[in-house]
């Protein structure tokens, strides 16, 4: 997984509330099996009309906001179905932080997964910095943003941030670190459930 | 040990090793795969050379991609043929049973599991698909999972995983007629917002969720998700025990006393505290209906389409008007007033026996409105074959509805079944989204009943209307 530190970009402003994972990668796409290579799918369906021409006005492709490693958005990003897809094609765009009151709690342990940083923060704090020209500056050591002037401090989940910082990848570490104690509870749970271990071994 | 909720129970059981911020390496019991969520998992699996550590606590069944017509035919869209293929070669390879599409047991993922008694309380199952929360009604701790964490699941059998705060939805009163667990899932979303649920597991509670079935139970905590909780469970109790004894995955006769027993340990203490608590008299709700893009937009079948003029400020005020102009509707529209093209009835949320036998009440002598296209897709072939050993099939039919084989079908709109740009449905899945049941498509979520009464109407319908 690549390693989260520094990211700096102008910021893609998405300031609408309950962008779904549906908006984010509309399901017709998950017959691809494909996780490389989906920035193309990447809010699709509000980018590229029916008939396969470009949607004028449309945020993503605006661009000003050309080279966004950042998503600025509203409440509830990346709710609804689980699909990973969402998070792929999201970074396969080039996005590495999104910011945002609340999200999908599946998005975010998907993003976790993936590299990808989410932020929380109010939304007058998000509208501010989405108000500020210039690139926006978000920094994982300090749990600092820096949008024009202003340095706006963030917190994410401690084990959240050490993962991100080093590029952790579970099955790695949970191989490489975790095998007897998994065994262990195995054979406890074992010993008092008997039964989830005789109906399926 | 001090009181415990039910999640707290089955959260301390499972911890593997517990992280200072909270988190936790979580055991996983049970894990359900799906073609479509899995591919890119099985790939992850290969490159870093891992094996299933315990290959017989999963199951790979097709559901979110197959067609729902004849099933002797091979798949005719190659993508997803080629992903249901690529499910049984990975199940195969890495020795995970595999029920395949014309298997008896095939059906969606969220009605196999507890079909097969492979859901049990007591358990953590996980499963890449955001739904998953519907195997909480047997007091599991189940969760939705990206690709990622099935790999993870499949290779170590456990999960990174932040603690949720508890949320208690309690149901009381008495609900009337033809008002059932959607309705209740769809008001509480509609009352409290789709991020209600958000950090939380929910438990429902009270004397509503004690007279359930549990196909309705299933119903309800499958809805979670639509509050943004990623867990909602239900105490076991003897309906529990009742639906899962016999089941071919369930602890046999000699395990069973000892299950019980130990189940019985899991309920919430009478003196545990939650970290919230909301409740909901179901005694004078009206069936719901959305009227917008997200399931929180739901309203009783009697209301009127909202007028954003009307909203308590500018941003709700410009959303409401954005949800009424991609729907088609205008301000002030009585509900069932609204038109619609077609209609489903089926997914995991209420593809279940009970479901269909509601419809087909509805539906019994009548004929399905003209200009509607209507198909009703069970949730399982053992739905399908005990719908048509009671002749519901027959009653389907003559009213003029199609009747298909077990998937996901019109929920999540990958395969042939799924909405025009502009059409209108009456549907009894999950998510009225954008584009969920097809690009440009427009979704009015309800229940069985009242899908089935809208279908006959050709309108938006109020069940008690047709069927005292």
């Amino acid at each position: 997984m690549k390693a989260f530190t520094t990211v700096s970009s102008v910021a893609l402003p998405l300031l609408e509330d309950r962008i779904d994972t549906d908006i984010l990668y509309p399901a017709r796409f998950l017959l691809l099996m494909e996780r490389e290579g989906l920035g193309d799918y990447f809010c699709r369906d509000r980018r590229i009309d029916p008939d396969g021409k470009p949607i004028p006005g449309n945020p993503v492709d605006d661009p000003r906001h050309a080279g966004a490693q950042i998503v600025l958005t509203g409440e509830d990003f990346g709710c609804g179905s689980s699909r990973e897809q969402a998070v792929w094609s999201l970074a396969g765009y080039g996005i590495r932080c999104v910011i945002a009151p609340s999200f999908g709690e599946i998005f975010a342990a998907n993003c976790l997964r993936n590299g990808v940083l989410t932020i929380v923060l109010p939304r007058p704090v998000i509208d501010r910095i989405a108000a500020q020209p210039g690139n926006v500056t978000v920094n994982l050591q300090d749990q600092t943003i820096l949008a024009s002037s202003e340095a706006i401090p963030f917190q994410v989940p401690p084990a959240n941030r050490v993962r991100l910082l080093n590029g952790w990848d579970d099955i790695d570490l949970i191989l490489e670190e975790e095998g007897p104690n998994v065994s262990a509870f195995e054979q406890d749970q074992k010993a008092r459930q008997p039964w989830l271990y005789e109906t399926a071994q | 040990m001090s009181a415990r909720t039910l999640y707290e129970k089955l959260w301390d059981t499972h911890v593997v090793r517990a992280y200072e911020d909270g988190s936790a390496l979580l055991y996983v019991d049970r894990h359900l795969l799906h073609e479509v969520s899995t591919p890119q998992s099985f790939v992850t699996l290969r490159n870093k050379g891992a094996t299933a550590r315990r290959p017989l606590t999963h199951i790979a069944v097709p559901d979110h991609a197959v067609p729902t017509t004849d099933r002797s035919q091979p798949i005719g869209d190659p993508l997803a043929a080629a992903q249901v293929a690529a499910l049984e070669k990975n199940a195969h390879d890495f020795g995970i049973p595999y029920i395949g599409l014309t298997d008896a047991r095939q059906g969606i993922v969220h009605v196999v599991g507890p079909e097969q008694g492979f859901t049990l309380p007591g358990i953590t199952l996980g499963c890449g698909d955001s739904h998953t929360s519907t195997h909480g009604a047997f007091g599991a701790l189940a969760f939705g999972i990206g690709a990622s964490d099935c790999a993870t699941i499949v290779a170590t059998q456990c999960i990174v995983q932040q603690k949720a705060r508890t949320l208690e939805v309690r149901l009381d009163g008495r609900p009337g007629r033809w008002v059932g667990a959607k309705d209740f899932a769809l008001a509480l979303i509609g009352a409290h917002g789709v991020g209600y649920g958000t950090g939380h597991a929910i438990e429902y509670r009270g004397d509503v969720i004690d007279a359930m079935s549990m196909a309705a139970r299933m119903t309800l905590c499958n809805m979670s998700i639509e509050a943004g909780a990623r867990v909602g469970m239900i105490a076991p109790d003897e309906t529990t025990y009742a639906y899962l004894e016999g089941r071919p995955y369930a602890p046999s006769a000699a395990r069973w006393d000892e299950a019980v027993a130990y189940w019985k340990t899991l309920p919430t203490d009478d003196d545990a505290a939650y970290d919230r608590s909301i409740a909901l008299d179901v005694s004078t709700l009206a069936p719901q209906v959305t009227w917008g893009t997200s399931p929180q937009d739901a309203l009783g079948i009697d209301s009127r389409v909202p007028n954003p003029d009307d909203a308590p400020d500018e941003g709700e005020r410009q959303r409401i008007a954005k949800c009424i102009d991609y729907m088609g509707l205008r301000p002030g529209t009585a509900l069932q007033d609204v038109g619609i093209d077609k209609v489903f009835i089926g997914s995991c949320t209420n593809g279940r026996i009970e479901d269909l036998r509601e419809a087909a009440e509805v539906v019994a002598g009548r004929k399905v409105a003209s200009g509607v296209d209507a198909i009703v897709v069970p949730g399982s072939t053992a739905v399908r074959r005990q719908a048509e050993a009671e002749g519901l099939d027959r009653i389907f039919i003559d009213a003029g509805l199609a009747w298909r084989e077990a998937g996901c079908s019109m929920c999540v709109a990958m395969n042939a079944d799924r909405l025009e740009p502009g059409e209108r449905c009456a549907s009894t899945s999950n998510r009225n989204f954008e584009g969920r049941q097809g690009r440009d498509g427009r979704t009015h979520l309800m229940s069985p009943a009242s899908a089935a009464a809208s279908a006959i109407l050709g309108h938006l319908a109020d069940v008690r209307e047709i069927v005292a």
